[in-house]
């Protein structure tokens, strides 16, 4: 299989680390993968601020980079929700709807279609998991708290493969950080005391890393972090299950 | 037009097309009725006592209440405990009602709830007016979901009903939860088996 | 509290202003979230209850005229009296033509939020007639001069001692004494008198049932049987979409209504009105106001399944953070966010960007509304019909021309990049609203791009 590598705009620029480490779990996991390397943004930032019709230009780009691919994967369930829901194309509908069902976070690739069981990650460290509200709600990556159905989490249980890892219990289990895209400088009072509690509740039960499917969340998280003094870390999950 | 038409017209023309109603039944535990009934009252404030017949209830209010006390009931049973009285059409006069006693239909087993009609009541706002309110219960008569409860209810026409679970009750103070807001200040059932 | 800035973000700011407060408010609504997942887990078939009333009411939806024109035959048959009201206004003319029929100037109200909609209050009392609202939360607010901040709970934002000077002031209670249980048994004896003396009471309609014409009316409280049961008339205030086919359906509504709005199993009072008491009468005012326009609205349509449980506001996590008069509307949180623009674009075109699209609404509400679907298409509309502030266009069309060219966008990020490394302070000062609270991410040497060229050969 050949699978195109997405890296969402934010993690290209900012978080370098959490594509390296996708690109290579997935390498070590034996998948050919490929990072077209026209590609920019999903789109997302503009859509959910109301202007979608705005998103044309992007969406083709995305088409155009990504059609030729068996499988498409990205470390974000915000920006694979996005895509799955909203990728049009004028001229190549067929190709959008087609990327729109090959497309997968990373942790749902991992266990979905690699069906991983295993992995020789180290990573001994205690580790709060933040369930990043798009991939959770929107990607079904792990069961919400909501619903009166089973409990399951895609990035929980490939977290616990992981030797040493402590994954530490939360007070609130899915509720959202506050990051929203433009919503964390739109609505910046908010936002920032979302992502205060958040964090509190990590720190409250002794998380030395806080870890996630999306790097905007924990971007979110790190810059309250920092700015409070914490030694805490956020990491990206690739970079925990890539921890070998 | 008049603002009917207008309303129906405009409603008419942007409904959507028409969708069928479901067809579901939802399936009933087999549970012990009288437990989870009692449980579930109990927990929202009320209070359960089992009792064979009238004597005990009637044991029970002179008990609780005084010589001064005014107690209404429509039930014939408990006439050695009711209060005389001329019957006031108004039910105004009921407002110094200290005790109620009604019969109810039936409860419900999921919350503690029973089922009341206008022809059980002398008046409508009888089991809200009263400081304490009082309700015989045939252990028989117990169903244990909604869905059964209007099964059972059916195509009565009554002129009002209601379904009553424990006593009045608020939380809107910092949600500290208060029994005793304008209806009763409690409420008791007696089941009789 | 009179609100100049109409912006919930500007609201919210000064909201979160007291952050004790904000923590306070917030651990309050997300316990009864607590209790809602507590009472919906003992129901194995809760999903199931959901799906069912979803599709009762896309039904309703789907025959709202047959069902009205049902409803309102068979409440005449029953000796109810049936009026229509397009708008506020008419409905607020209706109720006070009926006072004034009766030679009536004092009436109870019980809870109706679509009475607050239509501010029947204030139109009421600017007409010479006294209200007084018998729910103890809208009591408080009625004193305090406040609009109710949550449809449920209408004081949920108002602490004891707040409400203990409140009764002081305005029921002669010892000054601070915020005994819930005392101040409980004030309002008690100071409304069992309002309830005594009213000849007009009016309330809201939780459900209508078309197959009987009878209508249901919840409360703990037991104000609105007080109310309607000692008057000489009882008006039932109901917006169009409270409908239900068959009595059958209560099961299924009453099953989902109060584990939803605050884990009960049921509320203490659930009374079906179907005729009026022998001498007295009861007046049902079916409302539009702009219900009938927003049926026409195919992505919006479903917001009117609600049946104004309030479990969307105490999930959502702006919600308890900013509070329900930041919203500025007489319905507030997720499901008044998806309704008011409806009623006005321009006034509310704020309320669906207060939001991260979480989805925990969707995934509380009874009737399965697809609100967090709802609010992202709500800012299309608003953007597209002009109501985007000018500066967001801009950002946006630039974000749009670079994202849509590899070179540019290439450009800009390693521009960004460059320019938090070697003058951090061009982003980290008070024009950054992001730096506020936050620190800005650390520029890394070089993106993933300019590292895969390197290191991986195409």
């Amino acid at each position: 299989m050949n699978v195109g590598l997405f890296i969402p705009c934010y993690v290209d620029q900012f978080y370098p680390g959490a594509a390296i480490a996708t690109l290579q779990l997935l390498e070590k996991l034996g998948v050919n993968v490929t990072y077209p390397k026209n590609q920019t943004c999903c789109g997302q930032p503009m859509a959910n601020s109301g202007f979608e019709h705005l998103t044309g230009g992007c969406n083709e780009l995305f088409v155009k980079n990504f059609a030729e691919f068996d499988y498409i994967v990205a470390p974000s369930g915000s920006c694979v929700l996005h895509i799955k829901e909203h990728l049009h194309s004028r001229e190549h509908e067929a190709d959008a709807a087609s990327i729109s069902s090959k497309i997968y976070e990373l942790s749902s690739f991992l266990t979905d279609v690699l069906k991983v069981e295993s992995l020789p990650s180290k990573f001994p460290f205690k580790v709060g998991v933040h369930q990043s509200c798009h991939g959770q709600r929107g990607l079904h990556l792990s069961q919400m708290s909501e619903l009166v159905a089973p409990p399951f989490s895609k990035p929980d249980s490939l977290l616990r493969m992981v030797k040493g890892i402590e994954i530490v219990p939360l007070n609130r289990i899915d509720e959202c950080c506050g990051f929203g895209g433009t919503f964390c400088v739109a609505e910046e009072a908010v936002s920032a005391k979302m992502g205060k509690d958040r964090v509190e509740d990590h720190l409250n039960h002794g998380a030395e890393f806080i870890t996630g499917v999306d790097m905007s969340c924990l971007m979110h998280m790190e810059g309250l972090l920092n700015r409070r003094g914490s030694k805490v870390k956020v990491i990206h999950l690739a970079e925990i299950l890539n921890a070998y | 037009m008049t603002t009917r038409e207008q309303i129906l017209d405009a409603i008419r023309a942007n409904q959507p097309a028409l969708t069928a109603l479901p067809g579901v039944i939802i399936p009933a535990d087999n549970i012990d009725l009288q437990a989870k009934f009692t449980e579930t009252l109990t927990t929202i404030g009320g209070k359960v006592i089992k009792a064979q017949g009238y004597d005990d209830v009637i044991a029970y209010i002179k008990n609780i209440t005084n010589a001064g006390h005014r107690i209404i009931s429509s039930i014939a049973g408990l006439a050695e405990v009711i209060s005389t009285g001329e019957a006031s059409p108004l039910p105004h006069s009921l407002q110094d009602t200290e005790l109620a006693i009604i019969k109810a239909h039936f409860g419900v087993a999921e919350n503690g709830a029973v089922w009341i009609t206008e022809d059980q009541l002398s008046q409508r706002v009888l089991p809200f007016i009263c400081q304490h309110l009082i309700i015989i219960l045939n252990a028989d008569d117990l169903v244990a979901n909604m869905h059964q409860a209007y099964e059972k209810i059916g195509n009565e026409h009554y002129g009002y009903g209601t379904f009553i679970a424990g006593p009045s009750k608020t939380a809107d103070i910092e949600q500290s939860l208060v029994l005793g807001a304008h209806g009763s200040r409690s409420m008791t059932i007696f089941l009789i088996s | 509290m009179h609100t100049e800035t109409k912006d919930h973000a500007e609201l919210a700011t000064v909201f979160n202003k007291d952050e004790a407060r904000v923590d306070w408010h917030d651990e309050t609504l997300w316990w009864i979230r607590q209790k809602r997942d507590k009472a919906v887990n003992h129901l194995p078939e809760w999903e199931l209850l959901r799906e069912t009333a979803s599709q009762i009411k896309d039904n309703v939806l789907s025959n709202l005229a047959g069902y009205l024109v049902q409803f309102e035959g068979n409440a005449q048959k029953n000796g109810i009296i049936v009026h229509w009201a397009a708008d506020a206004a008419e409905h607020n003319n209706i109720v006070l033509g009926l006072l004034h029929s009766k030679g009536i100037t004092k009436m109870v109200k019980s809870k109706s939020m679509l009475t607050e909609e239509c501010h029947l209050n204030e139109y009421l009392e600017n007409n010479g007639i006294e209200v007084i609202d018998s729910d103890l939360g809208e009591r408080i607010v009625q004193l305090a001069k406040e609009p109710p901040s949550h449809i449920v709970l209408p004081c949920i934002h108002k602490k004891k001692e707040e409400i203990g000077d409140l009764f002081h002031l305005h029921l002669g209670t010892p000054a601070g004494n915020a005994d819930p249980q005392f101040l409980t048994e004030t309002a008690r004896q100071h409304l069992r008198e309002t309830f005594l003396t009213r000849r007009a009471a009016l309330t809201g309609v939780n459900f209508a049932v078309a197959e009987t014409g009878e209508f249901v009316v919840c409360t703990n409280e037991g104000n609105a049987d007080m109310g309607a049961h000692l008057a000489d008339i009882h008006i039932a205030s109901m917006g169009i979409e409270k409908i239900i086919p068959k009595r059958k359906n209560l099961g299924v509504f009453l099953r989902l209504l109060t584990r939803s709005a605050t884990g009960q199993p049921i509320t203490t009072y659930s009374s079906h009105f179907s005729k009026p008491r022998k001498g007295t009468e009861i007046h049902i005012i079916i409302v539009d106001n702009g219900r009938s326009k927003q049926l026409g609205r195919e992505d919006f349509r479903n917001s009117l399944k609600c049946i104004r449980c309030g479990a969307c506001m105490n999930t959502c996590p702006v919600y308890r953070r900013s509070g329900g008069h930041s919203y500025h509307n007489a319905i507030s949180g997720p499901i008044g966010a998806i309704l008011a623009p409806n009623l006005d674009m321009e006034k509310y075109a704020d309320l669906p960007f207060a939001s991260t699209l979480c989805g925990s609404c969707s995934n509380v509400c009874p009737v399965k509304i697809d609100i967090h679907q709802q609010l992202y298409k709500w800012r299309q509309v608003i953007v597209q019909n002009g109501y985007a502030p000018a500066g967001k266009k801009a950002a946006m069309k630039l974000m749009s021309l670079t994202l849509s060219s590899p070179a540019a966008y290439h450009m800009g990020g390693k521009a960004g990049r460059f320019v938090m490394k070697y003058a951090p302070f061009a982003v980290n000062n008070k024009l950054n609203p992001w730096y506020k609270q936050r620190d800005m991410p650390e520029p890394p040497k070089e993106s993933f791009g300019e590292w895969y060229a390197k290191n991986r050969k195409a």
